[in-house]
């Protein structure tokens, strides 16, 4: 009995953070067939603002509540930074998905660097150039020549601020030394320690549930039930839902698709942040947080089919079940009746077999439903 | 669909311009154009012309491993710094060129081809993981070139080419297991690391040696490096030792924040689950939280609260240089102490160069080591070194809580493993070599 | 519609037509021998005379690897499936080679990584890769015959697009697990060595070997072109540019994509196999980290910078990637993830044609302006010179409701 609710939580606890990591990519994907490659890295920035938050919250009364500000502030810094992603590059790539994957596979390896190297000093260097650059081709495009200069106006321009840029910080480097070179957030990694009150576990017979386990368990139902509510009661979730089904006759009718677009795709993304601030309690905070859960998070949306919240909620149950049952050889047991399953369910019963076992498993499934376990209704939607 | 053109294609064209300038501001790596470029075993490089020895700097600034290596470079750096400031080596300074491992075995082995072909490097110090040191050993011996590997290791290997100036298995793990068996009497052992070479191997010996004293293993598992998914492992550990036992912990580089976290998420506490790593120092406390630590043991040679002189100052240095919130550990310290212990070595060979010198020279280097004086390079290629154990405390370093008073003696080969019971290594004496049977 | 264009095209006598193919054919084929040429005999010794020795090392590897590259071109480029998992081939091809180098030892004994598992006798799948025939085959076929597996069960359910690009990723991450967590059959993590082996009694890192090596990576990488070529250039060439534009249509013409899909996936496979032994050979170690996600991603990036469904586009792009990246990191061993980044969106959102796409295009144009010349006309010269056509295109239609 206590090894059956074990596997089910322990199932539970995994689908859940999947499912919360899959969320935000979900909606994003069904509406525009966009895959975001960054949206792990959404997540690694989600988990820096929660460091961020506890850091500034250290030594007031708030200490403890930390986790609430974090996931206010994770949701909103990662929306903005997907608004800003949906506004300079992936707008001009839709109805192209593979090169939007590509696109955004370029962004998350700036996001990685962009963790590791953050200093004073590069933001400075960065907001100089951008200051000079922008405002410089604000000033040039008042010419009425513009036109015929633009390229050359630009390279030098660009060369020009590049420069000033470079030798600003490294004056500034040179005279603050330590106090702007050194890095934010570092190679290294931070820190994100859990509130009191969500360490250690509520004890059942001699399992305990780990209270931050819990915590995300609840944290993703409300995630669901926020998103289903938005979707479905709200205007701008009307929207969202016409144009995922049609999105030409919703722009014939005079939903503006465009900011339908943006929103949703910074929805997605601070979706990820709040996910972010999940497995900032569970996990490592670095540069790599977000690569740990990407691929899982794609599976969840393919298993479960496009454009139903409901088919991510099932998909990242199962394969959190799946995962848990395979990888702590909660099979053995019942099957010790015959040596070879025995044999078998032990060669997978480690963390990396399990993977395989899992991804292969998936890789079947899809032979039976290619479209996903819900999939859209209706003519096939060409990608 | 919008038009890109000459606009886009000039901010790339300029960003390009800018790298080159970037590049221009760099330092510069000048490239020597020396007469034999092929790469013939270079026993003597032209490393030293000019008027600086050039040194390479082989770790991960990027991918999984950088959370450990970076600190590694700092302290590196640290050291070729402290060197030029007092005069350089030989009269010259020197210039580090760093390059980037990228977690990635096979990019180690091309950049440690680089570094000495084309950047004619006198020496390099880098590697951190066994896979890496691995990967780049063909590369150091048919070469016939030199590395100095600052990381606590498994053993089991003793290359004319390589300086380890990492403890040795009976430097760290074995006094470790030893000092679990004497406070945990009868206590089970469940040890758990990340799945590559040097997890693999410590366990082998910590098996043998816990089979000929008495202990008992219960379990054994492994996580993918990189991986953070413990939580069927944490299942195995409850229902292999429910009345609770120790946790020997091997797992490296991010793995361990997950495992920490969750341990004490599942009510695992140190009291009934301590746990003795090996990979988590004061850098990684950091990363994984003082509270989910506190309590558990590390074994280590180095610890930033060592108390003497020497450590002091290098403390004050390292904060100095990197920021006051920055702290030392035991592969830093290391680190640390190999530039120094190279530069003692060329300046008695006098070259750079002839490596071959530079290896003789290099036995019998004494330092004074913040870890604790009198720390020698032997003729294993190894050093004698402090053994000491600390229990992580709440400032997030460590009580020291075990410590022997005088450096003790490497043992690469492994005297509990069948297969290396009764070898050792002496490159002092060109009959004995890297594996000879002892008498 | 369709009959209208048929009846349009222009009708060029049967000879001069095909003596115009041949013609450029013999051109194209002189072209490529004399670039082989020049970096079998000229590259090598001026890269030396240079001081660059390290390098040709270098080329020879980035050479291999444009012989995936050509694999990749002919699957996403021509055929518009975007595999993100042909790092899996990759590996396939250069293990199969390795496990035959770690096996050149006295009889009875097993490779040394084994004993620090406590493995004694050598596992079975081992074996056949005693013998070098079979291990040449195998680079080539293991990756064809996996791919085809996948193909098959992927695409007969026509699965496309997006869906396709992730379950090939997912195929990696499965593969990848799978060699990175079985250390007891293939060394996991750390990978198989070749530098310290022999092949044919004389070691792997001996600088007579690698220069064989420089030298096949070449031929290979010749051969692969002009298979691609070839494929492309037929009826076979077109069915794919049609799959890859409107595969609905192409069903509905009576041809079946399926089997045309795993063909060609599968060809492209062997490619990435024998890329991978060749470049294995000459890094001087694989491990399964060939197999992660973000080499696969890279592959595409070579391709998708030189120019995607140019078979030239794939070399040079790879050579491009990896040259800028490798002399990147060695000056910017802290930053260069930025530029590798930054690579990525630059080519998705500026050069979407690809460096030779752009050269063909707009730089043509260009060059033709430059020259004081008109710009190439691919329409109209109505629609195209007339300055209120443009005048109305540049302000009117691009407007933000158009998009």
């Amino acid at each position: 009995m206590t090894q059956l609710l074990e596997s089910v939580f322990g199932g539970l606890s995994i689908g859940s953070v999947l499912l919360l990591a899959a969320l935000g990519l979900a909606i994003v994907f069904g509406l525009m067939g966009v895959i975001n490659m960054a949206h792990g890295e959404f997540m690694m920035i989600g988990a820096y603002t929660t460091f961020v938050v506890q850091n500034a919250l250290k030594k007031t009364p708030l200490s403890e509540l930390y986790i609430f500000l974090a996931l206010i502030a994770a949701f909103i810094v990662a929306a903005l930074l997907g608004l800003v992603l949906e506004r300079t590059v992936v707008r001009y790539l839709y109805g192209r998905p593979l090169e939007t994957l590509l696109a955004t596979w370029g962004v998350s390896l700036i996001l990685q660097q962009f963790i590791r190297s953050v200093s004073w000093q590069f933001v400075a260097g960065v907001g100089t150039f951008c200051l000079l650059f922008f405002g410089g081709s604000w000033v040039l495009a008042r010419r009425p020549n513009f036109e015929q200069i633009r390229g050359w106006a630009i390279a030098v321009l660009g060369l020009l601020s590049a420069l000033i840029a470079l030798v600003f910080s490294n004056i500034l480097g040179q005279t603050f030394k330590l106090a702007v070179t050194k890095p934010w957030f570092g190679t290294q990694g931070v820190d994100v320690t859990a509130p009191k009150w969500l360490r250690g576990g509520l004890p059942i017979g001699d399992y305990q549930l780990p209270y931050t386990r819990l915590f995300i368990i609840v944290l993703t139902a409300a995630c669901v039930f926020g998103i289903y509510w938005f979707l479905n009661k709200t205007p701008w979730g009307l929207r969202i839902r016409a144009v995922t089904q049609n999105r030409s006759m919703s722009a014939c009718l005079g939903i503006p698709t465009k900011t339908v677009d943006a929103l949703t795709f910074a929805l997605g993304s601070g979706l990820a942040g709040v996910a972010g601030v999940a497995v900032s309690l569970l996990g490592s905070v670095s540069s790599n947080t977000g690569q740990a859960y990407i691929v899982d998070a794609f599976m969840v949306v393919v298993v479960g089919g496009v454009g139903k919240l409901i088919g991510s909620i099932v998909a990242a149950g199962a394969i959190g079940l799946v995962s848990y049952v395979i990888g702590s050889n909660a099979l053995g047991p019942f099957v010790s009746f015959s040596p070879f399953l025995k044999s078998f369910f032990e060669f997978f019963a480690t963390a990396s077999m399990a993977k395989v076992m899992v991804f292969a498993l998936i890789i079947v499934f899809l032979q039976f439903r290619p479209a996903g376990l819900f999939p859209q209704k209706g003519r096939t939607v060409d990608a | 669909m919008a038009q890109f053109g000459r606009r886009e294609f000039i901010i790339l064209s300029s960003t390009a311009a800018g790298s080159v300038l970037l590049k221009a501001c760099a330092p510069s790596t000048t490239t020597g154009g020396t007469a034999s470029p092929e790469a013939s075993p270079a026993a003597t490089t032209a490393a030293a012309s000019g008027d600086v020895i050039k040194v390479g700097i082989l770790h991960s600034l990027s991918g999984t491993m950088a959370i450990s290596e970076k600190s590694v470079v700092d302290a590196e750096q640290l050291a070729i710094e402290e060197i030029n400031e007092a005069g350089g080596v030989l009269g010259k300074k020197i210039e580090a060129i760093v390059e980037d491992g990228a977690s990635d075995w096979p990019t180690f082995n091309e950049k440690a081809k680089k570094l000495i072909d084309q950047d004619k490097v006198a020496t390099i110090f880098g590697c951190w993981t066994s896979a890496s040191r691995k990967a780049v050993l063909p590369t150091f011996e048919s070469k016939n070139h030199m590395l100095w590997y600052p990381v606590q290791y498994e053993g089991q290997e003793c290359s004319k080419n390589i300086f380890y100036t990492g403890a040795a298995p009976n430097q760290q793990i074995e006094p470790s297991v030893d000092w679990l068996l004497k406070k945990y009497k009868g206590q089970p052992f469940f040890l758990v690391g990340s799945d590559y070479v040097f997890p693999r191997t410590a366990n082998t010996i910590i098996k043998a040696q816990l089979a000929a004293k008495g202990g008992k293993v219960v379990g054994e598992d492994y996580i993918p490096l990189g991986g953070t998914e413990v939580t069927p492992i944490i299942s195995k550990i409850k229902a292999a030792m429910p009345n609770g036992g120790i946790i020997y912990n091997s797992l490296n580089g991010d793995s361990n924040v997950a495992f920490f976290k969750q341990l004490q998420g599942a009510g695992m506490g140190p009291d009934k689950y301590p746990s003795m790593s090996v990979s988590i120092a004061e850098e990684e406390v950091r990363a994984i939280g003082v509270e989910y630590l506190k309590g558990h043991y590390a074994a280590w040679n180095y610890f930033q609260t060592v108390e003497n002189p020497v450590n002091e100052k290098f403390v004050a240095a390292f904060k100095k240089k990197y920021g006051e919130d920055r702290v030392v550990n035991d592969p830093m310290e290391a680190a640390y102490i190999m530039v120094y212990l190279w530069k003692q070595a060329v300046e008695k060979a006098k070259t750079a160069d002839d490596l071959e010198k530079v290896r003789v020279a290099a036995l019998g280097q004494k330092i004074d080591a913040p870890e604790g004086p009198g720390v020698t390079m032997e003729n294993n290629h190894h050093i004698s070194k402090y053994v000491r154990i600390g229990e992580v405390r709440d400032d997030g370093l460590f009580e020291i809580v075990y410590a022997t008073d005088k450096p003790v003696k490497p043992i690469p080969w492994n005297q509990f493993v069948k297969e290396t019971k009764g070898y050792s290594c002496d490159w002092s004496d060109p009959a004995k070599g890297g594996k000879y049977k002892m008498t | 519609m369709t009959v209208e264009t048929v009846d349009a095209v222009v009708d060029i006598p049967y000879g001069l037509a095909a003596r115009k193919r041949r013609k450029a054919l013999l051109l194209e084929t002189a072209i490529v021998l004399g670039v082989a040429a020049l970096l079998l005999f000229i590259v090598p010794p001026v890269m030396a005379a240079l001081g660059q020795g390290v390098r040709i090392n270098q080329l020879g590897r980035f050479l291999a690897l444009a012989i995936a590259a050509l694999g990749i071109d002919l699957i996403w480029g021509f055929t518009g499936l975007l595999s993100l998992g042909h790092g899996i081939f990759f590996a396939l091809g250069g293990y199969a080679l390795a496990m035959y180098l770690q096996l050149q030892l006295p009889p009875g004994q097993i490779p040394e990584f084994f004993t620090l598992y406590g493995v004694t006798e050598l596992p079975a799948f081992w074996q056949p890769f005693y013998s070098l025939p079979f291990t040449l085959v195998a680079i080539v076929l293991i990756p064809a015959l996996v791919a085809a597996v996948l193909g098959y069960l992927v695409f007969r359910n026509r699965i496309r697009g997006v869906y396709f690009s992730i379950l090939t990723q997912a195929a990696l991450i499965v593969f990848f697990n799978f060699f990175n967590g079985q250390q007891k059959l293939i060394n996991g993590t750390n990978g198989l060595k070749t530098d310290t082996s022999t092949i044919f009694g004389i070691q792997v890192s001996d600088p007579r070997v690698q220069t064989t090596f420089y030298v096949l990576s070449i031929l290979f990488l010749v051969g692969g072109y002009f298979l691609c070529r070839w494929l492309t250039s037929g009826r076979l060439g077109r069915v794919l540019v049609a799959i890859r534009d409107d595969e609905t249509r192409v069903r509905f013409s009576g041809y079946n994509p399926t089997g045309y899909k795993v063909f060609v996936f599968a060809i492209s496979a062997a490619l990435a196999g024998v890329a991978g032994a060749l470049y294995t050979v000459q890094s001087g170690i694989i491990t399964p980290k060939a197999m992660d996600v973000a080499f696969s991603i890279e592959m595409v990036i070579w391709v998708a910078l030189g120019g995607r469904a140019t078979l030239i586009g794939a070399i040079l792009g790879t050579l491009i990637v990896n040259f800028a990246r490798t002399l990147l990191s060695e000056q910017f061993p802290e930053f260069w993830l930025f530029f590798q980044g930054a690579l990525f969106l630059v080519v998705v959102t500026v050069l979407p044609m690809g460096i030779l796409g752009w050269l063909r295009g707009d730089g043509m144009n260009l060059l033709r302006s430059l020259l004081g010349r008109r710009k190439r006309v691919e329409t109209y010269p109505s629609l195209e010179e007339d300055p209120e056509v443009q005048y109305e295109r540049e302000t009117l239609g691009d407007r933000e409701s158009d998009r």
